[in-house]
């Protein structure tokens, strides 16, 4: 029986922030939007965002767009692209006074302005004074946006598919998207959405590590179905570590808490952060951070009985400060670490919390990749937020800048998706030979018999990233790592479903989501061993130090083959002047 | 530690069982952390989870007979044998899934979203933080339902009776300085059902593990609708 299809102007696959902001544009300009989400829209992990978004408004400090421009490719370690930083940061103003207006319940100053604290890797002037540039709701920014992102959106009559799952894009001969292949997780129907444009906004990846910040949803859909389709992803070796993680758990403690006055200590009780980097001590870049703890706990000074934590200090700022700029915070500590923050310190560990790499695309969200004489679009196909790579964050990215890239190209994503239908105003034909390559992974976890269980795949597969593509990363420990990983390629063969039932089905759904975090794992370990220098959050002991004569360059990792290419960093920005590599020091 | 599992599939089975799971408590273990233990031995069983940290609302689930988040409970707070089914009230899907689109439903039926009839200025628009203060106990729901499917009165009229959640929603944007569709607002409520069936039992304070008040939202709302009237 031939698949049910269904016919919209525009698809987006993910309804985080970049999702759910394209979706409003594009629903507000009258286009018939889809928006396929695995969980109810305000369930994806934007919600769980928490200390801000950052803008120049000049609230609080001396601000402009241009110094936020200075410090995100400085925090880049100088692989960010400048065209598209300069852009971003010119973009945030506009972006975030648009929030406001959509409802979002920012914090506020006694003007009545919205309030932003400080965050790490924030200077005025050009790496002077720290600067206030995060716009915040408490601590639950990413909450407060995506809510009122949704509510928009009901206004804006978008049409959502609540818990359906993209399986596969839909790409003819020509190369052109012309949709995907989705299954309605309640009743285990597959679906055909064909659409003229499809957005990819399904976020980040951080189940493939074991110790992560990050939601179960959290698989590398939309990166795994770029690379299936034959698109590269880019710097994917570039994993951001959160230096405060609650120990032992995972679970994220807001850089806003240091930005509030909160610092690290040792367990002499030493302010440690002081000697890695004077100047911005606790409010370092984050791998800068998460390095450190890793060294102190290295060289015999963690907390606890095994020595295997930091502590993170809050307690000093009083108990009011803590109750009404982060109370989530304090709520998350007594729940998983059994701590009240207001008077005692918070264990804290690094998390894996933050793929900088993705779906290479241009800024206006358009899916690039190489070609002949440099690169080409994809025609239909956009990608943006943390699936993307635009590419803002380069090698390490800045507190904050995570909402501002969502919501910046998520918007700029929809403003060019309205032109790319006016111009394709048709749907193209879609030919059965691509539906039947489409529909592959779906059969294959039909086959029965006994095999290895996905938990149990999905299990080992996060404890090999965790141990082979951590914060510190050499020749042998990612060679054996890439080993086992092709080991665990046969397992993942044999795997197979117990359960074939149709209804809410989610170990079908796990299991498709195994073959995205495989593939997305492989990308990652790939791409690192290949890197032979230490940038951001890519640190190698064996090449310690930061070569831009041989690798300030961008990384494209292809499945087929495990092929890697290269492709130069833009450094020209649109208006300024390009900010040249200096040492990186905070 | 011993629990007994509500178990429901619509395809195999024409009534629902509860099902006994042994599962071994590691120090610090969350109830999320168990059903995901009881999961990794038999993949048939599912619920609703994603952040795993009480914020995106998922995973709501009854124990021992109250409405709680599956990711914010401590196991060792919970009385032996521990029994987790599914919302009250709401239809059941497969397992510990029910069916929330009725929940919904109710929550996009009070217009939740701000309202303007003048133009937006070019920065943001102002609030002082005592205008904003008002907002807090409000806009920090995660939609989990823990409060609606714990209220009588929606047991009794979920498509008549708003509900805790989507009153809440309703004082959220009621008491937003920015707002300016109030007097619409208010009068969408008016009548014996939508609002007025709370009887003020409080069940939705109990349970909301966010710590919300609904009871005091809804009373809020009562209080500037007399106000409106005379």
């Amino acid at each position: 029986m031939p698949l049910a299809r269904r016919r919209f102007d525009t698809l987006i696959i993910g309804a985080g922030g970049a999702g759910l902001n394209a979706a409003l544009q594009l629903a507000d300009s009258g286009l018939g939007v889809a928006v396929v989400s695995k969980v109810f829209p305000t369930r994806s992990h934007t919600v769980a965002a928490q200390g801000g978004v950052n803008a120049a408004l000049a609230n609080v400090l001396p601000d402009n767009w241009h110094w936020h421009m200075f410090d995100t490719v400085k925090g880049s370690d100088y692989l960010g692209d400048q065209d598209a930083i300069e852009f971003m940061c010119r973009e945030a103003i506009p972006t975030v006074y648009e929030l406001e207006h959509a409802g979002v319940p920012f914090s506020r100053l006694p003007d009545g302005r919205i309030y932003q604290r400080k965050f790490g890797g924030q200077s005025q002037n050009f790496g002077g004074e720290q600067a206030a540039r995060t716009c915040a709701a408490a601590d639950r920014t990413g909450h407060a946006i995506l809510h009122a992102l949704y509510q928009q959106n009901l206004r804006a009559k978008t049409h959502f598919f609540d818990e359906w799952f993209a399986i596969n894009l839909l790409r003819d001969a020509e190369g052109v998207v012309l949709g995907a292949l989705v299954i309605e997780i309640a009743s285990g129907e597959p679906l055909i959405i064909e659409a003229k444009t499809t957005l990819l906004a399904t976020g980040g990846c951080g189940q493939v590590f074991r110790t992560n910040s990050n939601a179960h949803i959290n698989t590398g859909d939309g990166m795994a179905m770029a690379l299936r389709i034959g698109v590269p992803l880019m710097d994917m070796e570039f994993f951001q570590f959160h230096p405060t993680g609650i120990a032992g758990k995972g679970m994220l403690i807001s850089e806003g808490v240091r930005g509030e006055g909160g610092y690290l200590i040792n367990k002499d009780g030493e302010r440690f952060m002081d000697r890695y980097a004077p100047h911005a001590r606790d409010l370092a870049s984050r791998d800068v951070v998460s390095r450190s703890i890793m060294t102190e706990i290295k060289e015999g000074r963690g907390c606890g009985p095994r020595g295997d934590y930091m502590l993170l200090k809050v307690d000093h700022l009083g108990e009011e400060v803590v109750a009404k700029r982060l109370p989530g915070i304090r709520e998350s500590s007594k729940i998983f670490a059994g701590v009240d923050p207001a008077h005692e310190p918070i264990p804290v560990f690094p998390t894996a919390h933050y793929s900088m790499g993705g779906i290479p695309t241009d800024r206006f969200g358009r899916v690039v990749v190489p070609e002949r004489h440099g690169e080409e679009t994809v025609p239909g196909l956009y990608a943006a937020g943390e699936c993307a790579c635009a590419s803002v964050h380069g090698a390490n990215r800045l507190g904050g800048n995570s909402l501002l890239d969502i919501l910046v190209f998520g918007r700029l994503a929809g403003k060019d998706i309205r032109e790319y239908v006016r111009e394709n105003p048709y749907h193209r034909d879609l030919d059965d030979a691509v539906v039947q390559a489409a529909i592959a992974p779906l059969e294959r976890w039909e086959q029965g018999g006994d095999g290895p269980g996905v938990a149990e795949v999905r299990a080992e597969l996060q404890r090999t990233m965790e141990d082979h593509a951590g914060v510190f990363r050499t020749d042998e420990i990612m060679r054996e790592g890439v080993d086992k990983l092709d080991a665990l390629r046969d397992r993942l063969a044999a795997a197979r479903l117990r359960d074939h039932s149709k209804a809410f089905n989610t170990a079908r759904i796990q299991a498709l989501e195994l073959d995205n975090l495989y593939d997305v794992g492989r990308a990652l370990a790939v791409s690192a061993l290949h890197r032979q220098e230490s940038r951001g959050a890519h640190s190698r002991p064996d090449y310690p130090e930061r070569d831009d004569k041989q690798w300030m360059k961008h990384s494209l990792y292809f499945k087929a083959g495990d092929a890697m290419d290269y492709k130069p960093v833009r450094t020209k920005p649109l208006t300024v002047e390009t900010f040249p590599p200096k040492p990186r020091v905070y | 530690m011993k629990f007994e599992i509500y178990r429901f599939h619509p395809e195999h089975d024409s009534k629902p069982r509860m099902q006994v799971y042994e599962v071994e408590i590691e120090r610090g273990m969350m109830l999320r952390d168990a059903l995901l233990a009881i999961q990794a031995k038999d993949e048939t069983f599912t619920f609703r989870h994603s952040c795993g940290e009480g914020v995106c609302g998922s995973d709501g689930v009854n124990v021992n007979g109250v409405n709680m988040l599956a990711c914010t409970t401590r196991v060792s707070d919970l009385k032996e044998p521990v029994q987790v089914r599914p919302l009250p009230g709401r239809p059941v899907i497969r397992d510990l899934v029910v069916d929330m689109s009725q929940f919904y439903k109710q929550y996009q039926s009070v217009d939740p979203w701000l309202q303007r009839n003048e133009p937006n200025p070019e920065r943001e628009i102002r609030q002082s933080p005592e205008q904003r203060d008002k907002l807090d106990g409000l806009y920090e729901c995660i939609m989990c339902a823990c409060c609606s499917t714990s209220c009588p009165s929606f047991w009794w009229n979920p498509d008549k009776f708003l509900g805790p959640q989507a009153l809440l929603t309703a004082a959220r944007f009621v008491l937003d300085s920015r707002d300016q569709a109030t007097e619409k607002r208010l009068d969408a409520l008016e009548g014996p059902y939508k609002l007025f069936r709370c009887h003020t039992i409080m069940s939705c304070v109990e349970v909301c593990p966010k710590g919300l008040n609904p009871t005091r939202a809804i009373g809020h709302l009562k209080a500037m609708m007399l106000k409106d009237s005379v």
